[in-house]
């Protein structure tokens, strides 16, 4: 579903440049649970937008479906990213000014789907999430577990391939958080990949596979079998530092 | 290219941010609105001054004596002087592209006193001896009766034409004046003819309703005035500018009447046409000032616009990142952008056109019932005016959207979504 070979990524120019990203190779099957991992600065978050199409790469190749994604117009990416891939972010992003079922039915806007058909598509959406009793509402009217349940209806209403969620649960108590994480593991039950940048290791330990990064390389990947073993790992690494 | 989705989204957007899609509009409205009145108001008062003169001969001059300035042929300077009938004979046939010449005597003037009687109704007006060619140069048109005629000055008819004041002091209400008889300065007179004046030029003095217009030829005889002419009016050829004969008429007169060439004081005259393009100019400068602040005001509300939508952009590029990230194409983003911003910029638009014209109908109303002598009428815009208005706000509308437009597209979805609020 997803092939990055040596993708290299830098911002800025000249002595300013920052290289980001120092060759990934990484490989995410269909129906994968991944869940990226690493401190701030290890590239993480540039790692999922250039998986998100959200942004350029300056090196390799990145396939996603089997299709070469590179130097694409942004008129090209904005479509693929309609059809391919469903987003959800930290601070849900919903628009204000639209009730949760606008908000849900707005990617359907973007394939030219008419007002009254994706609304009721919506409507089922929003069912599926438990929130139909809650369509009419603002966001502002409602809790943070039901706004991203609502964006998370948002990313699925496309029927995309690929559910990218950068920190889903940063902004969720415990037991919210827990229950977002039930939900996305339900859709990768449908057969949805879903990649998820996450710094929580109890999150992470929910995917069935964790890329750790650290300054602009895979560090490891590691199965969930081998989770126990690499959370020992980890938190020996955090008592040296 | 019309999709109802499309602007069923962009109402929505402009309906739920009310706040900011109406101080948004109110920039264009307070331009175009401004525009309007401005240059409804410049062509008022260019209407009301032209409709006072615009039926005048604006190729006419005036002739009339002062004392000499100059001793000439054995003459002393001061010498007081007058034209003669003889003049008026000498040149009509030698003076080359003259169309009208007409010759007026000044009677009696209100301001000696009462001088013209009718029963017991007595009244102080000006007294004017003429010939018809001055209807030509000067245009009067007649309420009641007629006009003098070439037969009145032939057989010295002692006939008269009288102004709307006249008629209105010396007679009754609802009393028909025409064959009744004034005694003029001791003289009967029989009106002929109540006039009224199509120009508010006025040339002798005196308010031209309370004048009163007998044949020339008439008063010359009736006032023992001899062949003195007091003062007389030209008009050149079509296409011959009066001031070239202007100055061979005063060389012709000084010739004739012993004054020195380089005399400029005896030979008085006034040139309608240097006043004509005198008001010209100023109507020019008026209408281009109109333009220069209408469009400098217009110009503020654009860049208001164009300022508003971009602090509008930096609120919404969250959105607008959120917006691309699920699927929408730069395009499409940019399309709403700049739809929003027409569609605000021709709505409020057409609002100040409409409010402008309606304020400048209403004035006009108002001016209507003023009556003949305001000097401010039909506030007005021409049709081509509206329009060029209207497509400059279409134009402006995509110009204001299209810069914030550019800027949000610009920003990578991602560090729009980022972006702190």
């Amino acid at each position: 579903m997803i092939r990055l070979n040596n993708v290299h990524k830098s911002y800025g120019t000249g002595s300013n440049s920052l290289h980001v990203l120092k060759g990934i190779n990484l490989e995410i099957e269909e129906g994968g649970f991944v869940s990226i991992m690493g401190s701030s600065g290890s590239g993480k978050s540039t790692l999922l937008n250039i998986l998100g199409i959200l942004d350029n790469y300056d090196e390799g190749s990145y396939y996603l479906n089997g299709m070469l994604v590179k130097e694409m117009s942004e008129k090209k990416a904005a479509q693929l990213r309609n059809e391919m891939l469903g987003f959800v972010f930290q601070s849900f992003n919903l628009i204000s000014f639209k009730n949760a079922m606008e908000n849900v039915a707005l990617p359907l806007y973007y394939q030219g789907v008419s007002r009254k058909k994706r609304n009721k598509i919506a409507h089922e959406y929003l069912d599926k999430l438990g929130l139909l009793s809650w369509a009419e509402h603002m966001p502002n009217e409602l809790s943070g577990g039901q706004k991203q349940r609502v964006a998370i209806a948002r990313s699925l209403i496309t029927q995309p391939k690929i559910i990218v969620a950068d920190e889903p649960t940063g902004a969720l108590d415990t037991s919210t958080s827990y229950e977002v994480m039930e939900i996305l593991k339900e859709i990768n039950e449908d057969g949805i990949t879903v990649v998820i940048v996450t710094h929580e290791h109890d999150i992470a330990a929910m995917t069935r596979q964790i890329i750790r990064l650290k300054d602009g390389i895979i560090s490891e990947i590691i199965k969930n079998g081998d989770l126990k073993q690499w959370k020992h790992q980890y938190s020996k690494e955090l008592e040296i530092a | 290219m019309f999709d109802l989705d499309l602007w069923k989204e962009i109402i929505d957007a402009l309906k739920k941010n009310r706040m900011r899609s109406f101080m948004t509009a109110f920039g264009v409205f307070w331009g175009i609105f401004m525009l309007i009145i401005m240059s409804g108001a410049g062509r008022a008062l260019e209407n009301g001054i032209m409709d006072g003169i615009k039926a005048f001969a604006s190729n006419s001059a005036f002739f009339w004596t002062e004392r000499t300035s100059k001793p000439y042929e054995g003459f002393q300077r001061g010498r007081r002087w007058n034209y003669k009938n003889a003049d008026i004979q000498y040149i009509r046939a030698n003076l080359n592209d003259l169309e009208y010449l007409s010759p007026r005597l000044f009677g009696p003037n209100s301001y000696g006193g009462d001088n013209t009687i009718r029963g017991i109704k007595t009244g102080a007006f000006n007294i004017y001896g003429d010939y018809p060619d001055y209807f030509k140069i000067d245009p009067w048109t007649p309420v009641k009766g007629r006009l003098l005629n070439e037969i009145d000055i032939l057989q010295n008819r002692k006939v008269c034409t009288i102004g709307e004041r006249v008629a209105e002091v010396m007679f009754d209400e609802g009393e028909d004046p025409i064959g009744e008889y004034l005694k003029i300065n001791g003289v009967y007179f029989q009106v002929v003819g109540v006039i009224h004046p199509e120009t508010r030029i006025n040339i002798g003095g005196g308010e031209k309703n309370e004048a009163i217009l007998i044949p020339f030829s008439t008063m010359q005889r009736t006032y023992n005035m001899g062949d003195v002419v007091h003062f007389f009016s030209v008009t050149s050829v079509p296409g011959v500018p009066v001031s070239k004969i202007e100055e061979r008429l005063k060389e012709l007169l000084k010739g004739r009447h012993h004054i020195a060439p380089d005399d400029l004081q005896a030979v008085g005259s006034f040139n309608i046409e240097v006043e004509w393009k005198k008001f010209n100019s100023l109507f020019n400068g008026i209408q281009i000032l109109t333009w220069i602040v209408g469009t400098g005001t217009l110009l503020a509300g654009i860049i208001g616009v164009s300022n508003i939508m971009m602090v509008i952009i930096r609120e919404r590029t969250q959105e607008i990142g959120i917006q691309r990230a699920i699927g929408a194409t730069p395009g499409k983003v940019m399309l709403h952008i700049v739809a929003e911003s027409v569609f605000l910029t021709v709505l409020a638009g057409y609002i100040g056109l409409a409010l402008g014209v309606g304020l400048l109908e209403a004035l006009n109303m108002a001016l209507e019932a003023g009556g003949d002598e305001v000097f401010f009428r039909r506030p007005e815009i021409s049709f081509r005016m509206a329009i060029s208005a209207l497509t400059v706000l279409i134009f402006s509308g995509v110009f204001a959207g299209m810069i914030p437009a550019r800027r949000a597209v610009r920003i990578k979805p991602i560090d729009a979504i980022r972006e702190e609020k």
